[in-house]
């Protein structure tokens, strides 16, 4: 929990380093390549905006970081590298003791997310014992502490209450609470705010803005909208399909989008500088991961396909890193501002 | 078929409604043939019942023929020769000489015949009034269900032995009360499909259309309705068999003279000390394989169908 | 809560009420109910003062209220073949059927939830398939077929078990029990076995369908995503949130194994209630009859009435929508 200071930052040093994780479903139907060689740095202290439409393999990116990957899902490939140790490779019993601890998460529905029979306060404290000793009055004033910190009202009366007597809003504060008990270093958040209404939404937004600031805590922001995570992220990964498709600061991933997937999710945010204008829509469909183009997976929808992208794009640096951002890479043959998404063929 | 008019968009959403329960009953099967403990199941189930409505033409004897017993053949063990009948008594004879093995057979006959009778019965009985609560709402709706529960939370053994206590033996009687017995539980599936399928809106479409509610009823919400039931007789079945099976063997439900195989065993209890054991032991695997082919068939009866319900 | 639960006992009281008529019309509208209650052979004299003692020359709402004083003093008539009040016959005997009932209960949770649990968790595995199978024969196999091969293969053939009665037994609040003597556990096991077989399958079904409804939640991923121990993530999450719907099951399976110890008893000459009334159904006994189906009555009510109140006292979702 402490504050980070500037003269601490000689070098940044990666707290997350995924190189070219693959991550694959093998269903019935097929073998899914849902995460498709995704890599990418995280700092100290930065956030990552991690976004893409549902089914292009953000959520399991996460999974796959924390472990958390249910059958018939499994790592195939690649590296995930936490303060240096490779996750992807670790046994079961030391990756247990690093989530809830130095790596936590946060879904989506709170609701979903906490057990609904028991009171908040046993599963709080269950958190904290799994990791360090420690006497439970201890325990459940730190717990009450963390409660308070997130701007919960009443938080020794809240312990005691179970999930299903508490508000949406409130249910998710408390379990961003349960992820910052340990002091993480790294915080996966998936789709935290999506289950909650806007105002709320708002509100615990510029909390984590707050939080992250304060304590220094890397996160990795995983959401479909874009607008929620503009406000709050260092970097934006956009990913399609299982591949990152385009990566940098936010500045420069929102002011010069290089992508055309990218172009078209911020061409169909309702803006107010672009109220005359008509929004935009990606024309056609999510991919079929089981029935993938050969190339470039974004090609059926793209208005500026060429028989080039049948060859799968690598990818291309735009802008090199410097001190204050990140390189900005995208996976493009034809990279370039200016595309109107509206007039491709149906 | 697409001769048939189409002009009323009820009469069309009937059209596809046919073609598409046709395709869906061969969904159905499709899928059931899947498991292969379920057709191991409906292989048995074929043999069983074939075995029992062919009776007379593969057995030696008739047990039910007191003339062609021989008490001097009684308890004879698996494998022994009959003196006066030139045939093997390959199960062993009973306490009163009958061949066991035809015993079983004509036995298989009643338990069938009582199972699967009462099972379908009952079915109607309970579909029936599980409609008419559907249909009529309100109060009546309201009391039927409560019979329903009362009946439901009832362990069905003491009920049956209730009812058989009070009308006594014979094997009208034991299906009687095996219907009385089984015909909630077809109601209230009945009753509780019929209300999902009353919200459709094809239901309503027609309504619209002036289409009386008992032809709503019939053609539309009872097709509907059928998977359901289908999967719970098939298990009721297994349970009317098992429930006639135990109340004869405890001596209240067929009568000596035409023995189920209930009955065969529990006439076989008395020589298990002696260690005959053969007289209790193989109608009692003839009728653990019977209701164990049931089960099995419902089982995957209702893996198959209850995903579709959700749609 | 408390509005509820008043509403709950009237609703049991009816249900008793109700259950008293049918018992009664039945005696009344099947057969001659002189014979019935009375017995055979009284001479002619005898019969009419049997009569008008009984009250049988009565109009028939009469007796019905008359049987429902007596029943409410606790009377339910006396035994023809015992001559003695039929409520205390049954009662004399009930310890005994509430012992099996409950020990075949208890053996149905330890061996089902664990390996339901089992099943549940790797559904895959071939033990699991094994066991799944050998749940269908669990409840396929007739009760009383098995009780037979169970006499056969422990008793007769190996000798281990006895077949039948009960044994020793020690009296604890006044009553005799079985299971407080070496000798009266051993006659206790095979029927309670026998007992428990169709309940061990259905509890190893219903935890292992409710272990794989819930092992796919979220809060599941969350708690694992939390660093706790599998063995954690397991009993306080995974089998907390099974057990609620399971316990209210069990309760009312208790009811129905009160019940089916009906055969149990017979085979395994139980003396216990069940036993008593098929004896008296046999002998035409119709006093005991009634009483007993009176009494069975009680309990199912009395049962589902704790399961309901127990449901409530265990989900906090529930509890808590009550109280407000």
């Amino acid at each position: 929990m402490t504050p980070r200071t500037m003269s601490q930052q000689t070098t940044p040093s990666a707290v997350l380093e995924v190189k070219n994780l693959h991550t694959q479903f093998d269903t019935r139907a097929g073998v899914l390549p849902v995460v498709n060689g995704v890599g990418f740095r995280l700092e100290k202290g930065k956030v990552l905006g991690l976004v893409g439409e549902s089914g292009s393999g953000k959520s399991v990116t996460g999974f796959s970081i924390m472990g958390l990957l249910d059958a018939p899902g499994r790592i195939t490939a690649g590296e995930v590298l936490f303060q240096g140790q490779d996750l992807a490779r670790l046994d079961a019993g030391a990756l247990r003791s690093l989530r809830g601890n130095r790596i936590a998460m946060i879904f989506q529905d709170p609701m979903a997310t906490l057990n609904p029979v028991l009171r908040i306060d046993v599963q709080m404290l269950e958190t904290i014992r799994a990791h360090r000793k420690m006497g439970k009055a201890e325990a459940l004033e730190h717990c009450r502490a963390t409660l308070a910190r997130m701007g919960i009202p009443s938080p020794g009366e809240r312990l005691k209450a179970y999930p299903h007597q508490l508000s949406g809003g409130m249910r998710q504060r408390v379990a961003i609470a349960i992820a910052l008990l340990n002091d993480p270093e790294l915080i996966i958040a998936d789709e935290p705010t999506t289950a909650l209404d806007v105002t709320i939404q708002a509100q615990i937004l510029s909390e984590m803005q707050q939080l992250v600031r304060e304590t220094g805590t890397s996160m990795i922001w995983i959401s479909h909208d874009l607008s929620v995570v503009a406000g709050l992220a260092d970097d934006i990964a956009v990913m399609y399909a299982g591949r990152i498709v385009e990566h940098g600061s936010v500045d420069a991933v929102l002011d010069d989008p290089q992508h055309p997937y990218t172009q078209g999710l911020i061409g169909s945010l309702p803006s107010a500088n672009q109220r005359q204008r008509r929004l935009q829509q990606i024309s056609g469909m999510a991919p079929n991961l089981l029935d993938l183009p050969p190339g470039c997976a974004f090609a059926p929808r793209c208005p500026r396909a060429q028989p080039a992208c049948e060859q799968p794009p690598g990818l291309t640096t735009i802008a090199a890193p410097s001190t204050t951002a990140t390189a900005h890479t995208v996976r493009c043959f034809f990279p370039g501002a200016g595309a109107d998404l509206s007039r491709s063929a149906a | 078929m697409n001769q048939r008019s189409t002009a009323t968009p009820v009469a069309a959403r009937a059209a596809a409604d046919a073609g598409k329960v046709q395709s869906m009953w061969s969904q159905i099967a499709h899928d059931f043939l899947r498991s292969k403990p379920a057709i191991f199941g409906l292989v048995i189930l074929l043999i069983v019942v074939l075995m029992a409505i062919f009776a007379p033409f593969i057995t030696p004897q008739n047990p039910y023929d007191l003339m062609q017993l021989d008490v001097l053949d009684a308890r004879l063990a698996p494998g022994a020769e009959s003196m006066e009948h030139g045939f093997t008594y390959w199960l062993g004879t009973d306490g009163q000489g009958r061949d066991l093995y035809s015993a079983i057979v004509y036995g298989l006959r009643i338990s069938l015949l009582v199972g699967i009778g009462s099972a379908a019965i009952a079915a109607v009985v309970g579909t029936v009034i599980g409609l008419v609560a559907a249909y009529a709402g309100g109060k009546i709706d309201a009391l039927i269900m409560r019979v329903v529960d009362l009946l439901l939370s009832f362990p069905t053994i003491l009920m049956a032995l209730m009812i058989l206590a009070y009308m006594g033996k014979g094997i009208g009687n034991v299906i009687l009360t095996l219907v009385l017995v089984e015909w909630a539980y077809y109601a209230r599936t009945a009753r509780g499909q019929a209300l999902v399928e009353t919200r459709r809106e094809y239901v309503d479409a027609a309504r619209g259309q002036g289409i009386p509610q008992w032809r709503i009823l019939l053609g539309h919400i009872l097709p509907n309705c059928l998977p359901p039931l289908l999967v719970i007789a098939a298990l009721q079945v297994a349970r009317a068999i098992t429930l006639e099976a135990t109340l004869s063997f405890l001596g209240l439900g067929v009568p000596i003279t035409e023995p189920s195989l209930g009955l065969l065993i529990s006439n076989g209890y008395q020589y298990l000390l002696s260690n005959e054991y053969w007289i209790s032991f193989f109608p009692g695997v003839a009728l653990l394989l019977t209701i164990v082919a049931i089960n099995l068939v419902g089982d995957q009866l209702r893996d198959v169908l209850n995903p579709r319900l959700q749609k | 809560m408390i509005v509820w639960l008043l509403r709950r006992i009237a609703q049991a009281f009816l249900v008793v009420l109700a259950m008293s008529i049918i018992v009664f019309a039945g005696l009344h509208a099947i057969g001659n109910p002189i014979d019935i209650l009375i017995g055979e052979d009284l001479n002619q004299q005898e019969r009419l003062e049997a009569i008008a003692h009984l009250g049988l020359d009565q109009p028939l709402l009469q007796q019905y209220f008359s049987f429902l004083r007596n029943a409410l003093q606790g009377d339910l008539g006396t035994s023809f073949v015992y001559n003695e009040p039929a409520i205390g016959l049954i009662l004399d005997r009930l310890p005994a059927t509430l012992e099996l009932a409950v020990v075949a209960l208890v053996m149905a949770i330890i061996l089902g939830v664990p390996l339901g649990l089992y099943a549940g968790m790797k559904p895959a595995s071939p033990v699991s398939k094994v066991l799944m199978s050998g749940s269908i024969l669990g409840f396929s196999l007739p009760a009383f077929w098995v009780a037979l091969m169970l006499i056969m293969v422990f008793s007769v053939q190996l000798g281990w078990m006895p077949s039948s009665g009960r044994g020793d037994t020690r009296s604890l609040f006044g009553i005799e029990w079985s299971f407080l003597t070496l000798d009266g556990l051993h006659h206790l096991i095979l029927p309670a076995f026998n007992l428990a077989l169709f309940k061990i399958s259905l509890v190893l079904r219903l935890t292992r369908a409710g272990v794989r409804e819930v092992l796919p939640q979220d809060f599941v991923k969350f708690a694992r995503a939390k660093g706790l121990s599998e063995t954690r993530v397991m009993i306080m999450h995974v089998l907390r949130n099974t057990m609620i719907p399971l316990v209210t099951v069990l309760g009312l399976e208790l009811g129905s194994t009160i019940a089916y110890a009906v055969v149990t008893e017979s085979i395994f000459a139980w003396p216990g209630a069940g036993k008593l009334i098929l004896d008296s159904i046999n002998s035409l006994d119709r006093p005991v009859v009634v009483a007993y189906l009176m009494v069975v009555v009680v309990i199912f009510v009395t049962l589902n009435l704790i399961v309901d109140l127990l449901y409530k006292l265990l989900d906090p979702r529930v509890r808590l929508e009550a109280a407000q």
